[in-house]
């Protein structure tokens, strides 16, 4: 076996990224040396990315069940049932290292391969959304990455006709050596043609669909799987480059073949390519899988059967097929411009068997491949908590005013307009909310339906208290799904954090994943899908940890939502969920007085359940004509942001014995801004009262100015030109 | 009315504005591929939708313009078939001659998806008889390569012909740099054929017809369109 290729050495062990207790492991398995095409296979099966070694036994924690979900964790991405017989097949996924290699092309085959993870199961997909973490912007990088990663998004996205809808942007120097780029897909299918991955029947073909394989990407998955030192740069042939045109022809092509009844299991070609697909194909469905790799379309001639294995080229998928439906599928796919090749079968001996050349270069135990992966219960030590920062001792630097003024045009909180302007976002013409709100709303299908889609999550309340960091990111989700009158479904989590090796990195992996669970729980709001990414670490220094969480809710008429833009002159501008006063971890606290210091603030899951609920209540009724939930920046950064959506002012009032930078800019949570007709006022707060919510009242809306005596009023157009003209000004070159 | 939607592989609006289509004319459009190469009888609109036909990796709508559908598109025209061409549309039928000029990268060299404000600068024509002489309407756009350009010679023949339908504006209607996205020459969105049955425009109307979704100001395009096609016939 394995002619020409060279043996195995424990240099070439390391290179592939296996320690040498994981090396010793493969030959316990196997009982042999393996090949070099079986030493890659190995290694693309057990880096990080794959097989989820380090986070495994903690994400066991996450809920993952509900009446109305169908496919939890596991698959290609996670399916939810919102009646009238329609799911939606959604899941969020990192494309870090690569994005920061080469940005344009990581970012898109980010995109990409979300896309596919999500038409690979039936779905069409109907938006899309992204979080982006990024450096300081003086950082002389910086600039050069969001400007590559944007356009990336944009390019594929826009090219492959989905509407990008939201997500998040922000700065933080603890991203300079590590940009995170988290592409999220949603795709709505009928809950009665969702599919699988898992195979079924011996002897089955096994077809090769959509673009030919290339040199590209190879160990692409192992790379995402080590720690950047000094020349990362130079692993840019790793990057692999996107190609939307082909993405959307497989699209097509591949719902033709599903609804034509061709497929019997189906799996995109994401990391660790074809070796990823086949194996896990044959292991889902307690078969083996043979492979002729002679019949892979390739793009360039003499590729080794170690290359074919471990490309990472886009766009493509591989299927088992009804035998009897060959022809039709073939001549599907010819339509359509794409390769379609017979390059396997199932079997029933449960091994992996790889030929090249007409000699057999792998041949492995298909199901010890994923499930003999080594599992690490990683030592790790709890991050320790900070004190609670006292507001009272916390001195203004300035007046309210002026630090309104400065916070919204601050990196984090500026508009994102320039961004979101670049990514397509009215595609399919069901964008019922555009990007600049709590959360995007699509229409499903004609309507009444919609769907309500945010990514949140605060990593500085996670650095600094991971456990309460990971309750607020699903809180913040949730808070916004519900802000514009969803119920929310669930989640997908993007789990984004250093090198799982050092204890402390550890630590703020099992807190963060604690608070998901427990406020998961709390909300009713389970994982379906999730990603881990981890050494996401440049020189020994980690990121912030960063657990995005990607949520997905339902109006059942979408035309009964809110919005956060104020809607009328003289109407009663209410505080639903009580005064606020945190500045631990504050943008107030960071951006004003220069200090990222203090516990974060806590998240009180059974307030935030029953404040949210009642929010709910009163846009469902009609009642709330404006709603805006509290989070960066505190309350008064959202009515300014209320105030700037529509141009109409308000005239407000500090309560007599608050502190008044903490109650306008601290971050307390489970709180809303709500508007409703004058006359409605008093029931409403009565209406709170009953339900145990506190509520009082703001202000009303007003004029063109925001009114907070003894401050000086501020213009909203000031407002709109500071807030909109950070961005596009540091784009343009102006410094940081 | 009868339309026919041609689908070039990449093209990626064909849904939305088959959808607008079936809203407005209450008829289903007929989907043509590529590959076709004739139109169903008695078609009376040819509409090419937007998006990024074989990938717009050459020129946008190189391609396009010389696939097999064309010379049938070009007969339809020739004998005075309505044909209508957004964003990568547009793009096809100037690469096919049917229109002049050239849509290059916008100025900023940056995609830009947003809602422009658009002056109608005629209504007695088959596609915007919908509108008001001089009606600014609100209409998105989603395009890299929208900045319209031709020799001086051909922009004064447009201009002198009265061949401008749509051109960027302010709200009030002012033609204004400020308010023209993408740098094209004379605030120039959307431009006649000399026999007046072709046009082409960047921005989307398709994707303003209904008031839950944006806004309305796109209707009047289609539903004049079915007004001239019902009085025609």
């Amino acid at each position: 076996m394995s002619p020409n290729e060279p043996p195995i050495t424990p240099e070439l062990v390391a290179e592939h990224g296996l320690k040498p207790d994981e090396y010793r492991r493969i030959l316990d398995l196997i009982g042999r040396a393996p090949t070099l095409t079986e030493l890659g296979i190995f290694s693309a099966m057990w880096n990080e990315h794959c097989s989820y070694k380090s986070s495994r036994v903690h994400l066991r924690g996450l809920p993952t069940k509900a009446p109305w979900v169908i496919q939890g964790p596991g698959e290609n991405a996670g399916v939810i049932d919102i009646g009238g017989g329609l799911a939606v097949v959604f899941k969020m996924e990192s494309h870090n290292h690569p994005s920061y290699i080469e940005p344009y092309q990581g970012a898109a085959t980010g995109v990409g391969g979300i896309l596919r993870d999500v038409f690979t199961m039936g779905a069409r997909p109907i938006a899309c959304l992204n979080a982006l973490s990024f450096g300081d912007p003086a950082h002389p990088k910086t600039r050069h990455l969001v400007s590559g990663v944007v356009a990336g998004i944009g390019g594929y996205g826009n090219s492959f006709g989905v509407p990008t809808v939201g997500g998040q942007v922000r700065f933080h120097s603890r991203y300079n050596g590590n940009i995170l780029v988290n592409a999220m897909a949603v795709g709505l299918a009928e809950t009665d043609k969702i599919f699988y991955a898992a195979a079924s029947g011996v002897g089955m073909p096994i077809v090769y669909l959509g673009s030919k394989t290339g040199r590209d990407g190879i160990h692409g998955a192992s790379m995402a799987s080590a720690e950047f030192g000094e020349g990362a740069e130079e692993k840019r042939p790793t990057v692999q480059v996107g190609d939307p045109f082909s993405e959307k022809l497989l699209l097509e092509a591949c719902l033709e073949i599903m609804a034509k009844g061709c497929v019997i299991a189906i799996q995109d070609m994401g990391a660790a390519g074809l070796t990823s697909s086949a194996t896990e194909m044959g292991a889902k469905g307690d078969l083996g899988v043979t492979l002729d790799l002679d019949k892979v379309p390739t793009r360039e001639t003499g590729m080794t059967a170690y290359e074919m294995m471990l490309s990472e080229s886009q766009e493509r998928m591989l299927m088992v097929l009804k035998p009897e439906k060959e022809a039709e599928a073939e001549a599907i796919f010819r339509k359509w411009g794409l390769d379609f090749a017979v390059v396997g079968e199932t079997t029933a001996t449960k091994r992996f068997i790889v030929r090249h050349g007409g000699k057999v270069m792998a041949d492995l135990p298909i199901k010890e491949l994923g499930s003999e992966a080594p599992v690490y219960q990683r030592p790790f030590v709890e991050t320790p908590k900070q004190p609670a920062v006292d507001a009272a001792s916390v001195k203004p630097p300035m007046s309210v005013a002026d630090a309104l003024q400065k916070l919204i045009a601050t990196p984090d909180l500026s508009s994102k307009r320039w961004v979101w302007e670049q990514y397509d976002h009215i595609i399919g013409g069901n964008t019922v909310q555009r990007p600049g709100g709590d959360a995007a709303m699509v229409r499903v299908l004609d309507g009444p339906k919609g769907l309500a889609l945010t990514a949140d999550v605060t990593p500085r309340y996670c650095e600094a208290d991971p456990f309460e960091g990971g309750k607020q990111a699903v809180a913040e989700a949730w808070r916004n799904l519900t802000a514009v009158g969803a119920k929310p479904l669930a989640l997908t989590d993007n789990l984004n954090f250093g090198n799982p090796e050092k204890p402390e990195i550890m630590g703020q992996f099992v807190g963060c994943v604690r608070g998901i669970a427990e406020a998961c729980q709390a909300l009713d709001f389970p994982v379906v899908s999730g990603n881990v990414s981890l050494y996401n670490e440049t020189q020994g220094r980690g990121i912030l940890p960063t657990p995005t969480i990607g949520g997905v809710g339902l109006l059942e008429d979408f035309t009964k939502s809110a919005t956060l833009a104020f809607k009328a002159q003289g109407e009663a501008i209410l505080l639903i969920g009580g005064a606020p006063s945190w500045l631990g971890q504050s943008l107030y606290l960071r951006d004003i007085c220069g200090r990222e210091a203090g516990a974060p603030p806590p998240v009180d899951l059974a307030a935030e359940r029953r404040h949210g609920d009642f929010v709910r209540g009163l846009i469902a009724s009609g009642a709330a004509t404006a709603v805006h939930d509290l989070s960066d920046g505190g309350l008064l950064v959202a009515l300014a942001e209320m105030a700037m959506a529509s141009g109409i002012g308000a005239e407000l009032e500090t309560p007599a014995k608050a502190l008044p930078h903490a109650f306008w800019f601290g971050e307390d949570q489970g709180r809303y801004v709500v508007t409703v007709k004058a006359s409605d006022a008093a029931a409403m707060l009565e209406k709170a009262a009953k339900a145990a919510v506190p509520a009082q009242r703001l202000g009303r809306t007003a004029g063109d100015a925001l009114i907070l005596p003894p401050e000086r009023p501020i213009l909203i157009a000031t407002l709109v030109n500071r807030f909109e003209g950070w961005l596009p000004g540091y784009m343009a070159g102006s410094a940081a | 009315m009868k339309s026919a939607v041609v689908v070039f592989p990449g093209i990626n609006r064909e849904r939305d504005m088959a959808r607008t289509l079936r809203l407005v004319s209450g008829r289903e459009p007929a989907m043509l591929w590529h590959a076709d190469t004739a139109l169903p009888a008695g078609t009376d609109l040819v509409v090419i939708p937007g998006g990024f036909s074989y990938g717009d990796y050459l020129r946008c709508g190189a391609i396009a313009a010389r696939s097999p559908i064309m010379p049938a598109i070009h007969d339809f025209a020739a004998k005075g078939g309505l044909v209508l061409g957004v964003c990568n549309g547009f793009q096809i039928l100037c690469e096919a001659a049917l229109l002049p000029g050239v849509l290059m990268r916008n100025q900023n060299l940056r995609f830009i998806c947003r809602d422009v404000f658009l002056r109608v600068e005629r209504s007695d024509t088959p596609f915007t008889r919908g509108y008001n002489a001089g009606q600014v309407i609100r209409v998105p756009v989603a395009h890299g390569e929208g900045n319209y350009i031709a020799d001086s010679e051909t922009i004064a023949k447009l201009e002198g012909e009265g061949r401008v339908l749509f051109r960027y504006a302010s709200p009030d209607g002012l033609v204004d740099p400020n308010w023209n996205h993408n740098g094209a020459i004379n605030g120039i969105a959307g431009i006649l054929n000399e026999r007046g049955n072709v046009l082409g425009m960047m921005p989307h109307p398709e994707n303003h017809v209904e008031g839950a979704i944006g806004s309305t100001a796109g209707r009047g395009l289609f539903a004049g369109l079915v007004e001239h096609l019902a009085r025609a016939a």
